[in-house]
């Protein structure tokens, strides 16, 4: 069996990367596991204009990639590989990915979240063919076309402004009568003629699963309960993330969403594992909270490492 | 550093290339801005060496292209549709771990 890493991490966005920077530069080595959505949520977004030091902005796959390679320059390997399993209560830790076994003595998990659906069943059927979650990825195939985005946040509005580049029109839905998005991103949203507003809808259903493509959706209102069928060819999800936590369920301290639950710092349930980003934070979930909380993890990771016994030093 | 066994398909060589195959042929609809479409190409590498020989693998830029895609109805990348006899048979959309694209063509041989 090969010698045990002093530090795993698994996810590649700005929360691992972050900690796989820090636990580099302390010398220990880090493997990083990057996991199928390689580079997090940042990878699928495009200006990115409240990351502190960059006043222009910068593209969120860019920025991606300067934290991967300030990574790697430091001494992070990292692997393109997806977690099937772990043993966070085996000592060593025990992780294995398709291809692969590693054995570690100290865990830090960057597994962020993913973009969360609606729950209709069209909505599986129909995704790539009028669904979507990913604006910029699939904008360009909606060149005058009329289009909605449902949510409410800043990633909705995000969206909302960024389709307008293709679409002749972007209603956008929302289940309350109030934004959850910040003002700047709300007033940016507000300011454009393109974008129409159905708040206090909830999406019904999307049509049409018989034809295999998306020609309209029914929405409800909250308070009269008035159903309308508003006809377009694509529906954008914008409605928030679950956590990427079902590699550690019964393992790991989960709060009733699913989030890990840490604790002083970075700590989790287990001594030795660590948790930071959007896994664990389910209110601010931004990069640079989450890059924060990287930092975080990877200084206890170490302090962790120096008041471990010799004899498990191994 | 496209694998040496993933083939480049476009709207002129489809007809011959795809739809005409003896082999299988699984298409790689992607396009420069799509993120996840850059993740998945190691992938899509991988299982052109994997494949050899069974399964034709190639990649189409819907952006240069955009006849086929149209013609499939693709409007989601990244999406894998997998041809045989000239028909589409199945196909797979989203960024999706190796295993899963494996049974899907395993499905066709």
């Amino acid at each position: 069996m090969p010698t045990s890493r002093n530090v795993v991490i698994i996810g590649s966005g700005p929360a691992g990367l972050t900690a796989a920077l820090y636990t580099a530069r302390a010398n220990l080595q880090p493997l990083l596991i990057e996991g199928l959505e390689a580079g997090g949520q940042l990878m699928l977004t495009t200006m990115v204009e409240n990351f502190p030091g960059h006043r222009d902005g910068v593209m969120g796959p860019d920025l991606m990639g300067e934290m991967r390679a300030q990574a790697e320059k430091f001494g992070t390997e990292i692997i393109q590989g997806n977690v099937v399993s772990v043993d966070v209560c085996a000592r060593p830790i025990v992780i294995k990915t398709t291809e692969q076994e590693y054995t570690a003595r100290t865990l830090i998990i960057a597994t962020g979240a993913s973009a969360r659906l609606l729950g209709l069943a069209a909505e599986r059927t129909l995704m790539g063919h009028g669904v979507s979650t990913c604006a910029t990825c699939d904008g360009y195939f909606f060149r005058g076309h009329d289009i909605a985005v449902v949510g409410g946040g800043d990633s909705a509005m995000e969206e909302a402004v960024f389709l307008t580049k293709f679409a002749d029109k972007v209603t956008l839905v929302h289940r309350r009568d109030t934004l959850r998005a910040s003002k700047i991103m709300q007033d940016k949203a507000r300011a454009n003629s393109k974008i129409a507003w159905m708040l206090d809808h909830e999406v019904e259903d999307i049509k049409d699963t018989g034809k295999g493509e998306v020609t309209g959706m029914v929405l409800r209102h909250n308070k009269t309960g008035v159903k309308t069928e508003v006809p377009l060819s694509g529906v954008f999800v914008a409605i928030g993330h679950t956590p990427n936590t079902s590699l550690f369920k019964g393992q790991l301290e989960l709060d009733a969403n699913g989030y890990i639950v840490t604790h002083d710092g970075a700590k989790t349930s287990v001594d030795g594992v660590f948790a930071c980003g959007d896994v664990q934070d389910h209110i601010y979930r931004q990069a640079i909270t989450a890059a924060g909380s990287g930092c975080m993890a990877a200084l206890d990771a170490e302090r962790y490492l120096e008041g471990m016994p010799e004899h498990l030093q191994t | 550093m496209a694998g040496d066994g993933v083939h480049t398909f476009t709207d002129g060589n489809f007809d011959a290339d795809v739809l005409k195959s003896g082999a299988p042929v699984l298409v790689d609809f992607w396009a420069e801005w799509c993120g996840p479409c850059k993740r998945l190409a190691p992938t899509i590498d991988a299982l052109a060496d994997d494949y050899a020989g069974k399964v034709t693998i190639g990649k189409l830029n819907v952006d240069e292209n955009p006849n086929t895609p149209g013609k499939y109805n693709v409007r989601g990348i990244p999406a894998l549709l997998l041809f045989k006899g000239g028909q589409l048979v199945d196909q797979v959309v989203g960024l999706q771990p190796k295993e899963n694209i494996k049974q899907v063509i395993d499905r066709h041989l």
